[in-house]
């Protein structure tokens, strides 16, 4: 096990990938020359060389076409938009073309790719440069949709998404970056679709996405340890495919779903996983779902209010407190 | 640069496209005129659903482009595609089966008329939201610059792609990586129901534009079948040997509306007549007459063509609506829709 960050995980996730298919191509802004502007790419243009680690203009409708039209005739095509707000400049491509051409044209057409791309506050960049917009993603039928929280996920979950079948959105949590985690030597693949459960309790089942994973594991030592509250805690790592299987059954066993959630409220992830539950084990609640969501509104810049806009461990440990006990 | 390219050359029954690929040219030309006439009366038999954007009138342009490229080059075009999949080989009953939403379908009735696809004939899609596949376009020609293969993406639209942001992406990225893809404009003037000169900074909406690329301004006579050719074959040869991209633009005319909805009656008196004398068919039949080739061997192509689409609506006719089970195949690639364990 080697210790890399979860920045560093990114850059090896790719080059464990472009070394062993040489279909794999890359191709963003900045990507190349510069290593990304996270530093998350650094070093893939001097191994792989200018014509498969390709810098681009600021040109996101050009980048995800240009991944789309490869991906259709035989590459493996990898694009990072920057930041996650830009989808909504190529929203088209994603939403309309990438989702949906393997089903109006009935299979004729594949589009195995992958955009990354840096999602998520806690940067202090305001409201155009810190979305979590994970929940646009899962609105549309036909991409998969995956957002990792810790280095080895990074590479192993980077590296199923470059080897499915399908288009799949790949949201880095843009505050994880500097993150240190172990990640496996040698080849490492995570399957896509599984949920991972992190922590196991007796009185509730905390469901945390990317950043959220690390507030929610923060929460659940202190409920536990300050005040008697034993919670399970599960990453779910993958929106679509989603694991409903681990996290019904982890439901079920505490009683309790707490979703917690960086995107904002309205039509959260969250609030799909809590219509699951609600569906598939009503009568094995013992009380009511609680979301935990960032507020339906614009992110604010400065770091107070960013702080306090977005979930944070105290405000976990204070809902579960109120709601739970 | 910066030149608009003549390229009316003198027509003899030898010269660089000979009686051969003429004949082709207008077979092509016949077989697009009659499928897409009979695909807008199926529409007034009420046995063809949602829209349509016929390309009656703009022939030339698909058949010139379909007869000049290589089985393995690939074609990308708008919601106004039956004429472009039809040129690359694709089935007619496997088109108009699509517009009827038959099971006989390009696409099992899951993509109806402006989506129309034919992978196995590099038809590689057709695309229903303005400028998007310019892009995607230019990625396919990315791929083939990739692995060495020579193959040119072509990518048509119309007049109205040039005021979206995409047409500008992707001919920028297009020039920038040297790419084997043309750009195709079909100049109908009319950007749906506003003529395009009314929304457009330029008289010539893509080749006044081409020189903000770096690239040569090139205008043709769309409704010109051998004009369309030999420039097609040009400008792909130079792709294909590395030369990059070009942006073509083809002076053509909609005889119809943009869509089943609409009459055009925005049309001014007498535009559609002028255009008429102009018809692509027309022009090609007249040529070929010139050329020597007697009105029997022209006729044949005709009555057969004619055969072949009545068959083909026979087929698509005979056809089973799709199967309910294929509205969850597909989304994904292990063909089913689930999203969930």
């Amino acid at each position: 096990m080697a210790e890399l960050t979860y920045r560093d995980a990114v850059a090896a996730g790719i080059a464990q990938e472009m070394a062993r298919d040489e279909r794999v191509v890359f191709l963003g802004e900045d990507i190349a020359a510069a290593g990304g502007v996270f530093k998350a790419t650094v070093g893939l243009l001097d191994r792989f060389g200018p014509k498969r680690v390709r810098d681009t203009p600021i040109s996101e409708q050009a980048i995800l076409g240009a991944a789309m039209g490869a991906a259709m005739t035989g590459l493996r095509p990898i694009a990072e938009i920057m930041f996650s707000d830009f989808l909504a400049v190529c929203w088209d491509l994603v939403a309309n073309e990438i989702a949906k051409t393997r089903y109006m044209t009935d299979g004729q057409i594949s589009l195995p790719l992958v955009i990354r791309t840096a999602n998520g506050a806690g940067s202090r960049f305001g409201a155009q440069h810190s979305q979590a917009v994970e929940n646009w993603a899962m609105a549309i039928p036909g991409i998969k949709v995956v957002a990792p929280a810790f280095p080895a996920d990074v590479k192993g979950l980077l590296a199923a998404a470059v080897r499915d079948p399908d288009p799949v959105l790949f949201f880095e949590q843009k505050s994880l970056y500097a993150l240190k985690g172990e990640v496996p030597d040698g080849e490492h693949v995570e399957p896509l679709g599984k949920a991972r459960v992190l922590r196991q309790g007796k009185d509730c089942t905390i469901v945390a996405l990317a950043l959220m994973v690390h507030r929610a594991l923060d929460a659940a030592a202190i409920l536990e340890r300050e005040h008697g509250i034993s919670c399970t805690v599960v990453d779910v790592r993958s929106l679509v495919p989603l694991d409903t299987r681990t996290i019904l059954s982890e439901v079920v066993k505490t009683g309790r779903l707490v979703t917690v959630e960086e995107n904002p409220r309205l039509c959260g992830w969250g609030a799909e996983v809590a219509s699951i539950v609600a569906d598939e084990c009503f009568w094995d609640l013992d009380g009511p779902i609680v979301r935990i969501t960032t507020p339906h509104q614009p992110l604010p810049s400065a770091d107070q209010l960013e702080d306090n806009t977005i979930p944070s461990v105290e405000r976990v440990v204070r809902e579960i407190r109120e709601k739970i006990d | 640069m910066n030149t608009t390219v003549k390229r009316k050359k003198s027509s003899g029954p030898d010269d660089d496209i000979g009686r051969e690929l003429r004949l082709e040219l207008f077979r092509s030309q016949v077989e697009l005129r009659l499928c897409e006439k009979r695909a807008y009366d199926l529409f007034l038999q009420n046995l063809i659903k949602g829209t349509s954007h016929l390309s009656l009138g703009q022939e030339a342009i698909a058949a010139g482009f379909g007869v000049a490229m290589r089985p393995d080059d690939w074609t990308f075009c708008t919601y106004r595609g039956h004429a472009h999949t039809l040129a690359r080989g694709a089935s007619m009953a496997g088109v108009l089966g699509e517009l009827m939403g038959r099971e006989c379908g390009l696409l099992g009735g899951k993509g109806g008329s402006m989506h129309l696809t034919d992978v196995t004939r590099g038809a590689m899609g057709s695309y229903a939201i303005i400028g998007a596949h310019l892009p995607v376009a230019a990625g396919a020609a990315w791929s083939a610059q990739y692995r060495g293969t020579e193959q040119v993406a072509v990518c048509f639209f119309g007049d109205g792609t040039t005021n979206i942001g995409a047409f500008h992406e992707a001919l920028n990225l297009s020039v920038v990586w040297k790419l084997p893809v043309i750009f195709v404009c079909e100049n109908n003037l009319y950007m749906e129901y506003t003529p395009i000169g009314s929304v457009t900074a330029v008289e010539h909406p893509a080749a006044d534009r081409a020189g903000a690329y770096g690239l040569e301004k090139i205008v043709v006579d769309g409704n010109d079948a051998d004009e369309v050719y030999r420039t097609a074959l040009t400008y792909m040869e130079r792709a294909r040997k590395g030369g990059g991209p070009a942006l073509i633009e083809a002076m053509t005319y909609r005889h119809s509306g943009h869509s089943r909805a609409d009459p055009a009656k925005y049309r001014p008196d007498g535009e559609l007549d002028k255009w008429l004398e102009r018809d692509p068919l027309k022009i090609y039949r007249e040529r070929l007459l010139g050329l020597g080739i007697v009105e029997a061997t022209l006729k044949d192509i005709e009555s057969e063509t004619m055969r072949k689409v009545d068959e083909a609506t026979e087929l698509a006719k005979a056809s089973s609506p799709p199967s309910l089970d294929s509205i969850a195949r597909n989304v994904w690639a292990d063909g089913g829709a689930a999203w969930r364990n």
